[in-house]
């Protein structure tokens, strides 16, 4: 099949949606290139490139229209675009079919099949043609230079010769892609990013980017899961508790980039005009959501604006475009991909698989028809974020009540055991002579004295400690000693033999101790 | 040299034997307290034997100087390894000399009590002081005696078969003979009916009678509880050789060996409670042998045991910042110690963090496992008790574990009905990589499966845990 691409006729639009690199994998799946002459020249590509990879460049629209059966672009067609387009032939671009209905028309009247790049689902299978979310990736780091551009500061702290410079304060609201690429591009740059979003799942997200995570105390959380991983509209209670915390949160801020947008709907107004008048001046605020109305009051659609209070206002609309040619390989290779899924036997042969989910959700037109919405896709986009368990931290009260009940039940436990251990000593007193009593008393406070030493006892040191011990309790050869001296020849030999061995253990219990000591040493 | 200055003799000895088991707190502070002890016993039997309670002198010097040699010997001679049965046999010793002593007294006693006004004004010593007992006194007197042979016998033949379960004499294995705990029971009611026959004025029948049920007990006992229940087999006979020393002194009046013996007593009662703690499960039924029942079927352990050559543990851990060893009483029976120390100096030269992970019953002695690793160079700064490293092994690169098992069981904390459920482990697993050295694909001393070997951030070294290392050493670079 031959594959088509076209010069952007959208004033401003710089980008290409076929580039050298792409038209050669495209050649590997055993298609044909067209494409118009200088459609690459804005973004860097020139014909002779396009000519050495094997394009073959045309001098029109018309005659690339023309040639090719499949043609790629990056804008929706123009309605003169559109209406050029004939039966069977496909049009792989941006469409947004809900925004355009009488695009639609069109082009179901001419019987093309439009493949619009806008509509690719969200799952996991299909994130290598997901074009939104490369162009949101550039949109967001693109936010962040163009605001450092109008910002008259640095984003990190300095100490210098020349005095102390603070880090730049910023604040991304909404952190889907282009968010998160927002945040990564600021923390890099060595501001202090903070980050709101109505999902309360992406806080891990914004957490590993390196930015803090606005929490907002509020029951209703949305499941981003639910649908397909954008964001829903939320309540006019929700609305108002985010609405306050951004007003707490603006005196404070340097830079505020706004990126919250619902899919099929016009922005939700986020940064009010009272939050910007709030804003310290030489302030920015770059607000990405502007083709679609802004999430800012005073944002004006392609231009930047200067606030009463000096605060600079940025609506430009063509972040993308403004890096056409990262812009231009990352579209072109979101559209191979797409190709790719539609020749599966790389043989040039295009099978427009309305059984496959990805195939289906992104084609609006076909054969005379509007297949538009599509029907849910088969797989869950995202798998619903798991509640967070709270562990609930006890009240000082009650903590002190648990306390208490310890004590009162330790207290018990050890009157008990004083009183009975008492009246069994009592007992052994009331009958035994004065003398063993007299050794009693040693013997219970040894033992008390024994469990306090020991228990300061090193863990590592349990063996030298059993070997010491068992030094120690050679002492039985004391008794041995007092009774060698008696006049029964039986009872001198045992306690010979008992010396012997005492002898043994203290000397054998006290070297292996040293040896083992003398091993312990430090790093 | 009078009583009065054998007594503050006494005292000095008792004061330093506290502050030598009391400087063992420290590794530093050990190096001094050893020495405390030393100079306490010095002072006991230098005192007892320059008193005039004492005669034939030459005997003493003889035997003490004979055992002295035999000690030095021992000590100087003994592996690391083999310290478990070294203290067992130790053990045994104080046992076998309590029982004398014991058997003594009554010998004394019969003798003294036979002897007219006249001839009891000359005897010294031991016999002096039961020349002036009365009745109720000699009655003490034999529970004491009883209750201080019984306790040394139990301890004579408990260490025995101890030493030679850790020597791999006897078969580790738990065996009783038909009956079980009930033949154990049997002897104990037959001995407290010898005690109230003896109490009673009977003869020394009664007591050798004892004795013999007391050696069945020792060694029935013993031969009941496993290999790896050793670490609290061998602190509860260090407990029981002091309980006998306390009892003996009892016998003889004599308080230095009544402070001992209870000091002894207490350490080993302790060591056994930290042990069975370490554990999860009761003294009595460690003593009573065996696991606990389980409340239901084992968790189902899926999976398949995955295995590594030398090559990939060498290019884990020459990728790795931080590692934790975790050695068990396979690298004490496979003697890899050296080896462990040569590759964690390897690794610390690299600029790695290694330390070391020693679980409470790792080995067959308590803190065995530290005193293989310091034998070996080992800095003991880098060798860490469970409660201090537990938290660290989710920010590990790689865990080793050599020679463990049940001690790294995850089931202990995943399965409820696993006998071992409950028991603190070592949470090994958590780390981003394990690699398990092991000579096969057996289980534990529990008898259980290790669901840890079936993990899958977990890879097995099999073999012999020191050549498996000695061959993992040249790859580290």
């Amino acid at each position: 099949m031959k594959i088509g691409a076209l010069t952007e006729i959208f004033a401003g639009e710089n980008r290409v949606a076929m580039t050298p690199d792409s038209a050669v994998q495209l050649v590997k799946l055993g298609h044909h290139c067209v494409i118009q002459s200088g459609a690459g020249v804005k973004a860097g590509y020139s014909d002779a490139l396009y000519m050495s990879a094997g394009v073959e460049v045309l001098k029109t629209a018309a005659a690339v229209v023309e040639a090719a059966d499949v043609l790629v672009k990056v804008r929706g067609p123009e309605k003169a675009e559109a209406e050029a387009l004939r039966d069977g032939q496909t049009l792989i671009s941006f469409f947004w079919p809900a925004q355009n209905p009488e695009l639609l028309e069109i082009t179901k009247a001419r019987g093309a099949t439009v493949v619009a790049m806008d509509m690719v689902p969200r799952i996991s299978r299909a994130q290598k043609m997901d074009a939104l979310s490369s162009m949101a990736n550039i949109a967001g780091y693109r936010a962040v230079i163009e605001a450092g551009s109008n910002f008259g500061r640095f984003f990190t702290g300095q100490v210098t010769a020349a005095g102390k410079v603070p880090p730049a304060k910023v604040l991304i609201v909404g952190a889907g892609v282009a968010g998160l690429a927002a945040i990564g591009t600021a923390t890099s740059l060595g501001a202090i990013v903070y980050a709101f979003d109505v999902r309360p799942e992406v806080s891990e997200q914004i957490e590993s980017m390196g930015a803090n995570f606005v929490f907002l105390e509020f029951a209703e959380a949305q499941d981003g899961a639910a649908t397909g991983g954008y964001a829903a509209p939320s309540s006019p209670e929700f609305r108002e508790a985010q609405l306050a915390k951004f007003r707490e949160l603006a005196p404070e801020m340097d830079i505020v980039i706004t990126t919250a947008l619902i899919p099929g709907r016009p922005a939700p107004k986020l940064w009010t005009a009272d939050m910007v008048a709030l804003m310290k001046p030489g302030s920015v605020i770059v607000d990405l959501a502007a083709e679609r109305g802004g999430n800012c009051d005073l944002t004006v659609m392609d231009q930047k604006i200067v606030s009463d209070n000096g605060v600079t206002v940025v609506g430009y609309t063509d972040f993308p475009s403004r890096m056409a040619a990262q812009a231009s390989t990352l579209y072109s290779t979101n559209i191979r991909h797409m190709l790719t899924d539609l020749t599966p036997k790389k043989d040039g042969v295009i099978v427009h698989n309305m059984e496959d989910d990805v195939i289906r959700g992104a084609t609006v037109t076909k054969s005379h028809e509007i297949t538009f919405p599509p029907p849910p896709p088969k797989i869950a986009a995202i798998a619903a974020a798991k509640p967070k368990e709270k562990v609930k931290e006890p009240s000082p009260a009650e903590k002190r009540a648990a306390e208490t009940a310890l004590f009162k039940a330790q207290t018990r436990s050890q009157v008990v055991m004083l009183v009975g251990a008492g009246a069994l000593l009592a007992l052994v007193g009331a009958f035994a002579p004065a003398e063993f009593m007299s050794h009693f008393i040693v013997f219970v406070l040894s033992c008390f004295i024994g469990f306090s030493v020991i228990w300061n006892v090193s863990h590592s040191l349990h063996t030298p400690l059993m070997a010491v011990t068992n030094a120690i309790s050679g002492i039985v050869i004391l008794g041995a000693l007092l009774q060698i001296g008696s006049g029964n020849w039986l009872v001198v030999v045992l306690a010979a033999i008992s010396v012997l061995i005492a002898s043994i253990n203290i000397v054998g219990g006290f070297l292996v101790t040293r040896r083992m000591l003398a091993m312990f040493q430090k790093s | 040299m009078s009583i009065g200055i054998v007594s503050a003799a006494y005292i000095a000895a008792a004061v330093l034997f506290i502050l030598s088991l009391g400087g063992l707190s420290g590794q530093e502070s050990a190096k001094r307290a050893v020495w405390y002890g030393i100079a306490g016993m010095a002072l006991a039997v230098g005192a007892t034997v320059l008193s005039p309670d004492v005669a034939n002198v030459w005997i003493i010097a003889l035997m003490v100087a004979i055992g002295s040699v035999a000690g030095w010997f021992v000590a100087m001679r003994v592996q690391m390894t083999e310290m478990p049965q070294l203290v067992a046999a130790l053990h045994s010793f104080v046992g076998l000399a309590a029982v004398f002593i014991g058997y003594n007294a009554d010998l004394e006693m019969s003798r003294v009590l036979s002897l007219d006004e006249g001839s009891k004004a000359l005897l010294i010593g031991f016999a002096k002081k039961l020349a002036h007992k009365d009745a109720v006194e000699q009655s003490i007197l034999r529970v004491e005696v009883f209750l201080g042979v019984f306790i040394g016998a139990v301890t004579f033949t408990g260490s025995i078969i101890a030493f030679g379960k850790l020597a791999g004499k006897v078969d580790g294995k738990a065996k009783k003979l038909p009956g079980g705990h009930v033949l154990n029971a049997g002897a104990a009611i037959a001995s407290l009916v010898l005690l109230v026959l003896y109490f009673n004025g009977a003869g020394i029948w009664a007591l050798g009678l004892m004795t013999v049920l007391a050696f069945f007990i020792g060694y029935h006992l013993i031969m009941g509880i496993g290999g790896a229940d050793m670490p609290v087999v061998v602190s509860m006979l260090n407990s029981y050789s002091g309980w006998a020393a306390a009892a003996i002194g009892f016998t003889l009046g004599n308080d230095l060996l009544i402070v001992t013996g209870a000091l002894v007593g207490s350490s080993g009662a302790i060591l056994s409670y930290i042990m069975c703690k370490a554990m999860n499960r009761s003294f009595i039924s460690v003593i009573l042998g065996g696991f606990g029942g389980t409340t239901g079927p084992a968790m189902e352990v899926t999976g398949e045991q995955i295995a590594i050559d030398a090559e990939g543990v060498a290019a884990a851990l020459n990728d790795a910042d931080s590692i934790i060893i975790i050695p068990g009483y396979g690298m004490a029976v496979a003697q890899a110690q050296q080896s462990v120390s040569e590759l964690t100096r390897k690794l610390r030269a690299k600029g790695k963090t290694v330390r070391f992970a020693i679980h409470p019953v790792a080995g067959r002695l308590p803190g065995h496992m530290n005193v293989l690793l310091a034998e070996a160079k080992v800095p003991y700064d880098i060798v860490l008790e469970m409660d201090e490293i537990n938290e660290d092994f989710p920010t590990t690169d790689v865990a080793i574990v050599i020679g463990s098992n049940d001690i790294v069981n995850p089931a202990a904390q995943e399965d409820p009905n696993s006998p071992i459920a409950g028991m603190p482990v070592l949470e090994c697993w958590k780390a981003k990589q394990v690699f398990v050295s092991k000579r096969g694909q057996g289980t534990g001393y529990s008898g259980i499966e290790n669901p840890l070997f079936y993990k899958e951030n977990t890879r097995m070294f099999y073999g012999d845990a020191k050549k498996s290392l000695d061959a993992l050493l040249p790859m580290i670079d």
